[in-house]
């Protein structure tokens, strides 16, 4: 009852922030809550089943090509969202498959390469994806359930309306059954398997999970934000959700949220003083695994208040 | 150009590439082999190397001296770099793979912004210490490229006979094998450690600076090595030395061949889905035992 009372506390708190800050902080609100999406379906595979990726671009970027391309040939955006979430499902479900053959170092080094491979090859067929450069999506295309998504009013609403869904499906996954298995195996594989679990299957699952997630985070960010384009499929965007989450705390349900705007303003903050926004990655990314690897609200569930989903 | 010109143009093409992929990848073997680090900052030392190597001959009066002056300074300053490091980072870390490697992508960060901060974001061309030109039958080659040939093959053969014959080689390898046991035989392990470290850091340098004359220095140089020598690693067998050095023949030949008939693009795809196979199906590699 706490945890659901808080997760709607938070969506309503999220609202009223999208009526009340000025543009530009609506905006980047609205960055904020797609790439939380984005890092909450990373939490799925990473905080709560132990499967540290470094492949997520490439369900993230399938999201958005598959979305984009369909909607550059005249698909509507009703059709096209549910089929960048197909794409990043399937592209997360095949890669699963060849590698949770392989664990640890191996599997990260794994997914690494798959995600290069796929970038890659967007660029490679540049001609029909845009490549480094991409393509924009005309206004005309951007026009769901009567919504004019290049307004910002509606582009929060519908980032808004995604992250709610994305939040609180993973809050009752994580409370369930499934949820718990997921846990067991990042606690300790071989027991869970000795209990009858069948880790590879578990795994598998909470992959592709973690795909349809990044699927759906790709294709609304090309949407909403209107622009397509094979740089989403570099390196950067797979390190980005983890820093997220490891940021907000790897296995509680509103880390991502909190990781990823942490970072957007610190970054905003920082700009008026450095350009050097790298080196903010670099250097939040370090202290994290040096002074607080649960994170923040990992830390704070670990000094007292247990409850914390 | 003949075919046969051709052919051996590749090939001279792919053993120069072979070279300095033999001497950056045997770096990053070492850290894997001896502390089980996957360090992914390893491009952004070999990065650092080049542009170091830029700077040092800049403030030297002629060509020849600012490349020597490099090939001493770049990698002793980059091992200095890793060994601090080593110490203040990765040894609080516990060598946690997780934490490592995320310690190491945000370390890689860090370093690429200090090159673009201070150096710039232009690339920069590096004088080769010499200017020979040799006539083969249908083409001229680069003198110079030749000599980074034998300068890999020499350091190859040092790190060789180190790692083989000298007392600290055997110190590495007995930590390699057994860190509690080599600790219990009163070895410094974590000496050892930062030592490797920094050593495989110097050799991604060494291969930079050679490097350099031919490519040129650049910020965002670190990239593509990374990946080549990850290729290198897990092809030859995470740790295992022959296999490094044998993998690095045969994908710098590969490489400088296809590169000359098939897009470079195509032959990258193909690399790093080749890998991803050999990982997931032949953990130790082509040429590793099963350990």
């Amino acid at each position: 009852m706490k945890a659901l009372g808080l997760h709607l506390g938070v969506l309503l708190t999220l609202a009223l922030a999208g009526l009340l800050l000025p543009d530009y902080h609506q905006g980047m609100l609205t960055r904020v809550l797609v790439m939380a999406v984005f890092a909450t379906g990373y939490n799925l595979a990473f905080g709560y089943t132990g499967l540290l990726s470094l492949g997520h671009a490439l369900h993230f970027s399938a999201g958005m090509m598959a979305a984009g391309l369909a909607m550059r040939d005249g698909m509507a955006p009703e059709a096209a969202l549910p089929l960048g979430a197909l794409a990043g499902t399937v592209s997360a479900a095949l890669t699963g498959i060849l590698a949770l053959r392989t664990k640890g170092v191996s599997f990260m080094i794994v997914t690494l390469m798959f995600a290069q491979a796929f970038y890659l090859t967007l660029l490679y067929f540049g001609a029909f994806t845009g490549g480094d450069e991409g393509f924009p999506l005309p206004g005309s295309a951007r026009q769901m359930f009567g919504l004019d998504l290049t307004q910002p009013g509606p582009r929060f609403t519908v980032a808004l309306l995604l992250f709610g869904i994305a939040l609180l499906v993973q809050a009752a996954l994580v409370r369930g059954r499934f949820g718990r298995s997921m846990v067991a195996i990042r606690e300790n594989e071989e027991r869970s398997r000795m209990l009858g679990y069948n880790p590879f299957t578990i795994k598998l699952t909470a992959l592709t999970l973690s795909g349809l997630y990044a699927g759906v985070a790709g294709a609304a960010y090309g949407l909403l934000f209107g622009y397509v384009g094979a740089g989403f499929g570099t390196t950067q965007y797979s390190i980005l959700p983890m820093l997220y989450v490891l940021l907000g705390g790897a296995g509680t349900t509103l880390g991502p949220l909190l990781g990823a705007g942490l970072m957007a303003w610190l970054i905003d903050a920082a700009s008026s003083l450095t350009e050097a926004s790298l080196a903010i990655i670099g250097a939040v990314l370090i202290a994290l695994v040096v002074f607080a690897p649960k994170g923040i609200l990992g830390t704070i569930r670990e000094r007292g208040a247990k409850w914390l989903p | 150009m003949g075919t046969g010109s051709l052919l051996m143009l590749a090939t001279l093409e792919g053993t120069v590439m072979a070279a300095v992929l033999a001497l950056a990848a045997v770096g990053l073997s070492l850290t894997f082999g001896v502390m089980r680090v996957v360090n992914v900052a390893h491009g952004e030392f070999f990065m650092l190397g080049a542009v170091l190597a830029w700077a040092v001959a800049q403030a030297m009066p002629s060509a020849p001296l600012g490349f020597v002056a490099a090939l001493l300074i770049a990698p002793a300053l980059v091992g200095a770099l890793a060994w601090v490091t080593d110490t203040a980072l990765l040894k609080r870390l516990n060598y946690n793979p997780d934490s490592t490697i995320v310690a190491t992508i945000g370390l890689s960060y860090l370093i690429q912004q200090g090159a673009l901060s201070f150096f710039g974001p232009d690339a920069r061309a590096v004088a080769a210490p010499f200017t020979l030109r040799l006539q083969f039958p249908g083409f001229g080659y680069s003198g110079y490229k030749l000599f980074v040939v034998a300068a890999a093959l020499l350091v190859l053969l040092a790190v060789w006979w180190g790692l083989t014959r000298s007392r600290a080689g055997l110190v590495m390898r007995a930590t390699q094998v057994d860190r509690n046991t080599a600790r219990a035989f009163g070895i410094n392990v974590d000496r050892v450690y930062a030592g490797t470290f920094a050593l495989g850091a110097a050799l991604a340098a060494l291969a930079a600076v050679l490097l350099a004359p031919i490519s040129q220095a650049h910020y965002l140089m670190g990239h593509d090595p990374l990946l080549l020598s990850f290729i290198v690693v897990i092809i030859g067998g995470l740790g295992s030395l022959r296999g490094t050095l044998l993998a690095a023949l045969v994908i710098g030949l590969a490489d400088g061949i296809l590169s000359m008939l098939y897009p470079p693009t195509l032959a990258k795809i193909l690399a790093t889905l080749a890998v991803a196979m050999v990982l997931v199906f032949r953990p130790q590699g082509l040429f590793g035992d099963r350990t």
